[in-house]
């Protein structure tokens, strides 16, 4: 159709503006200059390996690690308790508690990094990892709960009563009927937000303290330009890295769908 | 939580057993995010003393905030900038959600959502940094501008202003404006399309009158998950910005994290949260006639 095929180059358009910095990070990452600029100079790996000989840098991403399982993990219970009562229960003041989980979602994350810094500290507590990970549980959770609600909705209730009218109690039931059925989109919402955890900036630069995360390392090095041919390089691991685990998670979060029956109505968000 | 331990009968009701199901997470963002907010809230009607703050009630944060010239300026600036993404970026990603809606396979619907999301979840701030690359004085727009001899010396208007930052954050936030909308598109029912056709529309009025209207709830979703977060943009302005395209972000960061003025910098993260919310509901009492009807 002609029509869609104007709107088809639109579209092939816009993902290439989309994808436009991406396939320009691995170009410089191999490119032989210290400069940022075109045009490029030659191939070399130097920039990799001076990232690997970084002591800094594998401390930021030890830390970033250590943030981003706790936040996943933590994210994505708070993420069952919640999706499980929103999509099973009715009960008062269900859309103000549901507003207040999900607000994290469009609270621009300054707000929400200052106002944890400002109540941390009148509390005397001292700024850790400790402190990115209560950060980034919160915003975490909104995200948890939107992959794993579809897949808690999806669930058929007779199953459940099935479960109940064969003499199961409500923990076995919920641990062999509906925990198997939701597990894609568990596996999916921990991937997800092992994600947005390693690439959170803002939080992790004000609640971070003494202990740099890697997205508060990177730009600090911004700074030097010396240093950044060593953070293309850096990036495009990242971006590759990112890439193989939102594809699971894809994978995963569809498998999860078919699995309960229900109809995929999109992606992530 | 949901076994019922029998010490309540209240947890075996219906709403019972959903609030205290929930009651963790609940719980978590009451003391998180809620009570937080409510310092900020307090904190930016104290005193700031010298190494400390004095619990005296005071608008002096706010006299400061809405009237010093130079918050002012950042604040308009940030209004502007957030303002001028949004339009961008909600007109630019519709034609893309109907694209995927109307004119892409069912079977492959995800795929495509999937590629548009994708770059979102990938590093923020090297992407950010490589704007800075590519709208740059030895940029990839200059040196392919350069090269094919357009022009014989870089342009200087396309790096380190408030320009640069728009394309930045419109480049950011694009699956945030294209899946609320597309969400829409796939509720309308084709039918009413073919009706709108049989009774003598032309393609393009009933897409005006019949589709138009029923993807504005997604269009007002996108306008709102675009609006908010991007005014209090740190890394962009930052990075991009230069000087005189620094946001109110960079302003509270200063307060807080620089000269350690808490109150002062509260004040202005609660002017701006004022104010971005003030024009949303502004916003939504305007588009009040299409979020209403049947769902």
């Amino acid at each position: 159709m002609f029509k869609g095929g104007w709107f088809k180059l639109y579209a092939l358009v816009y993902l290439t503006f989309l994808y436009a910095p991406i396939i320009l990070l691995p170009l410089f990452a191999f490119n032989d200059a210290t400069v940022i600029a075109f045009p490029l100079s030659g191939f070399t790996t130097h920039w990799f390996t001076e990232m690997l000989a970084d002591p800094t840098l594998k401390q930021a991403v030890k830390n970033s690690l250590i943030i981003a399982v706790s936040s996943a993990v933590i994210a994505t219970t708070l993420g069952i308790f919640a999706s499980r009562a929103s999509t099973r229960y009715e009960f008062p003041a269900k859309g103000g508690i549901m507003g207040l989980i999900m607000l994290p979602l469009v609270l621009p994350e300054i707000i929400v990094a200052v106002s944890l810094l400002v109540v941390l500290l009148g509390l005397g507590v001292n700024l850790s990892i400790l402190t990115v990970i209560l950060g980034h549980v919160l915003i975490c959770t909104p995200f948890t709960i939107a992959i794993l609600s579809s897949a808690f909705q999806s669930l058929d209730k007779s199953l459940e009563e099935a479960a109940y009218d064969l003499g199961e109690t409500p923990a076995s039931t919920f641990r062999l009927i509906i925990l198997p059925l939701v597990m894609p989109g568990i596996i999916s919402s921990l991937l997800i937000s092992f994600t947005i955890s390693l690439d959170e900036f803002i939080i992790a630069f004000f609640l971070a303290g003494t202990e740099p995360t890697l997205p508060v390392y990177i730009f600090s090095q911004f700074r030097f330009p010396s240093a950044v041919p060593v953070i293309m390089a850096l990036g495009t691991i990242l971006v590759c890295l990112s890439i193989l685990l939102l594809t699971i998670a894809e994978i995963f979060r569809r498998r999860g769908i078919a699995k309960s029956g229900g109809k995929d109505t999109g992606g992530f968000l | 939580m949901d076994s019922g331990n029998g010490t309540g009968r209240f947890f075996r009701t219906e709403s019972g057993a959903g609030l205290a199901l929930i009651s963790p997470t609940a719980i978590y963002a009451l003391l998180m995010l809620a009570a937080p907010l409510g310092a900020i809230l307090l904190y930016s009607v104290f005193k700031d003393g010298y190494l400390e703050i004095i619990r005296e009630f005071t608008l002096a944060n706010y006299i400061e905030a809405w009237t010093n010239e130079l918050y002012r300026q950042v604040m308009i600036r940030s209004l502007f900038v957030s303002l001028s993404v949004t339009v961008v970026t909600v007109l630019l990603a519709f034609p893309v959600a109907y694209f995927v809606s109307f004119h892409v396979a069912p079977s492959r619907k995800s795929l495509w959502l999937f590629l548009i999301t994708i770059p979102f979840w990938t590093s923020y701030l090297i992407r950010v940094f490589l704007w800075k690359v590519i709208l740059g004085y030895n940029g990839v727009v200059n040196s392919g501008l350069l090269w094919t001899g357009i022009i014989d010396e870089p342009l200087q208007w396309i790096n380190y202003n408030v320009g640069a930052v728009v394309t930045t954050l419109a480049h950011a936030y694009a699956p945030f404006a294209i899946l609320p909308i597309f969400v829409a598109l796939e509720k309308i029912d084709r039918s009413l399309l073919e009706a709108g056709q049989d009774l003598g529309e032309s393609k393009f009025r009933t897409f005006l009158r019949v589709t138009l209207p029923l993807a504005m709830p997604g269009v007002v979703a996108s306008v709102l998950i675009v609006f908010i977060p991007t005014i209090g943009d740190y890394v962009t302005p930052q990075l991009i910005g230069g000087p005189e395209g620094r946001m109110v972000a960079n302003l509270i960061q200063l307060q807080i994290l620089k000269l350690d003025n808490y109150p002062l910098g509260s004040a202005i993260a609660v002017s701006a949260m004022a104010i971005v919310t003030a024009i949303s509901l502004l916003f939504l009492l305007m588009t009040r006639r299409y979020l209403k009807g049947p769902k």
